[in-house]
């Protein structure tokens, strides 16, 4: 994830160096120490590669498709799968996509059985094996309510699961190599920013990192 | 039963933009401050620019207090009041911790616009049912108060006029200023570059507002690092220029200043003779009273007026200082919204900056125009700057109409994404008979305290404003190249102000008591040891923030106490 930290343009403050240059004013009520453990914690590290978290292997697999026609990889880049949405999805739904609605976990579950179900008796195979132009028929299902025992509502909560997992921070699990935000050409997180990166006619280099790359902050919720 | 603690000189309530700056000069006095308030020190570590993370748990962490008091709002008397967002937070610092950070001094003309429209057009153009008067001061009598607090805050800014020479670098409308800002401006940015010369192409003035960020390092701290989560989240590096990492800090070094943390203050309390003894408050579960010798309420407009609505007591039966019926009155919320965005051909490059990095127009503000064929009064900036945040962005194009997933939508998402701006168009809003804030009868804080009840609707002057700057708006950025223009700015009369960051009066300064509860230094007229700081005591709002101008109204308060303390202490 920092494999341009030596680059100068992308050199940041940290916490320490602004405990050395300030003292006064970003004082010691403002900046508590951050925990060893927190700092030892990395993107990386929440879950080793290839390790699902909460769904099941065919769960994945329905879901990745899924996500992958709602931000397919085209002409125009790469989409949802290079971003692994769905890996951002597998981990939240045991963490703060869980927290935040009770039943997500199970929604989830039940749609993606719906949808595994009607790709095997309306076209035949499994819905991740099926051509993207029957994969985009059956999105539109779902989108129109139209999956029997899909619950209601759920393709919006896909949808916005979709964009969270390919443009959100890496340190989430999606966007993966910071592939969404290359895609829309953020630059990336900064603590500052070089002033030619706010210039027209200035090729803008991303950086490829996460906030949680900087030893400022407290660790984020996964 | 409340326990008693040690007197002090002056007990300051809210710990904010106001309260925060005016411990200053107190403490620089070497008067005993003690500073109550709700909230508790925000950390630079929690100030994370993560947009799916500030999602999840809005910035900030904490107790806040005004959640449970945020109060209900209605257009008028007539409607039924619905309970409102807290627009507030609580915390050392308060909202100038996660502000756009506009640093504003009104312009001349907010002071006196009683006097000066009767002046140049006639009286009959002061809008019917307007309570409007004009200040008990003139811009003059502040400016040393701004330039002090710009000067304690560090305000980056170029000045337009000082003592009378112009500078078409910065905002030739303004006041004469008695010297330079203290730090130079923010740095401009390539749409900054582009809006200026589309602004120039049409006659018009453009400049770089002025903003309580720092541009270069400043009395220690750092400099802004613009990283693009500067607005609802406070400074990582401590550049904004709120008094939690300027004024309050230089207080404490004094040793004059206590700050006191997680203090709901729940009641002023008066004497047989009327006369203020301090105030009570609750932390942990626990109640206090401090004594002091002045009591500074420092809380914002609308936590004001319920403290005093709140502080009855047998000489003053309808709420402390409020004996002619005038806390409450002259309300008002800035017209601030009715906004114009539009999309480019092109890139704009905006993915990082923060909103007080921007240009301004205020060609069309205040009477910096001709209004004689015209049917209002007043005017409006218009404001634009860059700050977009990937998740926001994409779906801001799908909320532009078209697909909303799949190949289509994608192609349209990354061709667009980086093309749309959005306008901040602040406009002159008045006081009106029928706009005021009361107690709610039926909904209570925690502590079984009511809330205010928001009683107030826009007029027809906001509405005609908003209509005339709406269209100059949409006429800058043509001029830019924008290919979609979208919305007229325009606010319907008889729609309700609702709460408000720029929310204005109900403690309103004024000669004369009748109409105004604060006297022209921001003393009580009733209460001779009571002084009220915030937009509460603000009787116009310009077309611009209002927090630089309420600070130096807080700081010229200060100063009058302290130069009258014999007087006001007795």
């Amino acid at each position: 994830m920092s494999e341009d930290s030596n680059d100068p343009v992308n050199l940041e403050i940290t916490r320490r160096e602004m405990l050395v240059r300030t003292g006064i004013v970003v004082g010691a009520a403002m900046l508590p120490a951050i925990p060893e453990s927190a700092l030892a914690q990395t993107t990386a590290a929440a879950a080793p590669e290839g390790a699902l978290k909460t769904l099941t292997r065919l769960e994945y697999d329905t879901l990745d498709a899924i996500c992958s026609r709602i931000i397919p990889s085209d002409e125009t880049g790469p989409g949802a799968k290079e971003a692994k949405a769905v890996r951002y999805i597998d981990w939240g739904l045991s963490g703060a996509l869980a927290s935040a609605t009770a039943n997500v976990r199970a929604q989830y579950a039940a749609a993606l059985a719906a949808v595994e179900a009607f790709a095997l008796s309306t076209k035949g195979a499994s819905f991740s094996k099926l051509a993207p132009a029957d994969q985009d028929a059956i999105v539109t299902s779902l989108q129109n309510s139209q999956i029997p025992n899909a619950p209601m509502g759920f393709f919006n909560t896909v949808r916005t699961h979709t964009i969270e997992g390919t443009f959100s921070d890496p340190y989430y699990g999606g966007n993966y190599n910071c592939a969404g935000w290359n895609l829309i050409k953020y630059p990336g997180v900064r603590t500052t920013v070089p002033a030619e990166y706010q210039q027209w006619g200035v090729d803008l280099k991303p950086n490829h990192l996460s906030a949680y790359d900087s030893d400022m902050f407290r660790k984020g919720v996964l | 039963m409340a326990t008693t603690l040690n007197k002090t000189g002056v007990v300051i309530v809210g710990m904010g933009g106001a309260g925060g700056l005016a411990a200053l000069p107190f403490a620089q006095a070497g008067i005993d401050v003690v500073g109550l308030e709700a909230g508790s020190w925000f950390k630079t570590s929690d100030m994370i620019p993560d947009e799916l993370g500030l999602r999840r748990t809005p910035w900030p962490p904490g107790p806040q207090k005004v959640r449970g008091e945020a109060p209900t709002s209605r257009a008028n008397a007539n409607a039924n009041a619905t309970r409102t967002n807290a627009a507030m937070i609580n915390g050392v610092g308060g909202t100038t911790m996660h502000y756009m950070a506009q640093a504003w001094r009104l312009n001349p003309w907010d002071f006196k616009v009683v006097s000066e429209v009767t002046r140049r057009y006639g009286k009959s153009r002061i809008p019917a049912g307007s309570t409007v008067e004009d200040w008990p001061f003139s811009y003059e009598d502040l400016e040393p108060f701004y330039d002090k607090a710009e000067y304690a805050l560090g305000i980056s800014g170029k000045a337009g006029n000082i003592k009378g020479t112009k500078n078409p670098a910065g905002n030739v409308y303004e006041g004469p200023r008695s010297r330079e800002y203290p730090v130079p401006a923010l740095r401009t940015t390539g749409f900054m570059d582009h809006m200026s010369k589309a602004a120039k192409s049409l006659g018009l003035n453009p400049f770089i507002g002025p903003a309580a960020i720092l541009s270069q390092t400043y009395d220690g701290r750092f400099a802004c690092g613009y990283h693009g989560y500067c607005m609802s989240l406070g400074c990582h590096l401590g550049a904004k220029s709120s008094p939690a990492f300027s004024t309050i800090p230089a207080a404490q070094k004094t040793g004059k200043l206590d700050v006191v943390t997680e203090a709901s203050v729940t009641r002023i309390e008066v004497d047989k003779d009327g006369r203020a003894t301090g105030v009570t408050y609750l932390k942990s579960g626990q109640e206090f009273f401090q004594p002091a010798d002045v009591v500074f309420i420092a809380a914002q407009t609308i936590e004001n007026t319920r403290l005093l609505l709140l502080s009855k007591s047998p000489a003053f039966p309808n709420g402390l200082s409020n004996n002619h019926g005038q806390v409450g009155k002259h309300y008002f919320s800035h017209a601030q919204f009715g906004s114009v965005s539009a999309v480019f051909p092109f890139d704009l490059r905006n993915w990082y900056g923060t909103p007080g990095q921007g240009i301004c127009v205020d060609n069309w503000a205040d009477d910096n125009f001709d209004h004689s064929g015209l049917d209002f009064i007043g005017g409006g900036t218009m404001y634009v700057y860059g700050e977009r945040r990937p998740m926001a962005a994409v779906n801001a194009v799908q909320n532009r109409g078209g697909a909303t997933w799949g190949s289509e939508w994608k192609k349209n998402l990354v061709n667009s994404v980086d093309r749309s701006n959005s306008a901040y168009l602040q406009k002159t809003t008045l006081p009106y008979e029928g706009n005021y804030l009361d107690l709610d009868p039926a909904t209570k804080d925690p502590n079984g305290n009511p809330v205010i009840r928001i009683t107030a609707s826009f007029r027809e002057n906001e509405n005609k404003i908003s209509t005339f700057v709406g269209e100059k708006m949409q006429q800058w950025y043509r001029e830019a190249g924008a290919t979609q223009v979208n919305g007229n700015g325009a606010i319907q009369a008889g729609s309700a102000m609702g709460n408000s960051t720029h929310a204005y009066g109900g403690t309103r300064m004024g000669k004369n008591p009748e109409t105004n509860v604060l006297n022209e230094w921001g003393m009580s007229h009733e209460v001779p040891n009571l002084a009220i700081a915030g937009g509460s005591v603000m009787g116009t709002s310009g077309a611009r923030n209002p927090t630089l101008t309420l600070q130096a109204v807080a700081w010229r308060t200060a100063e009058y106490i302290i130069n009258n303390w014999k007087y006001v202490v007795k």
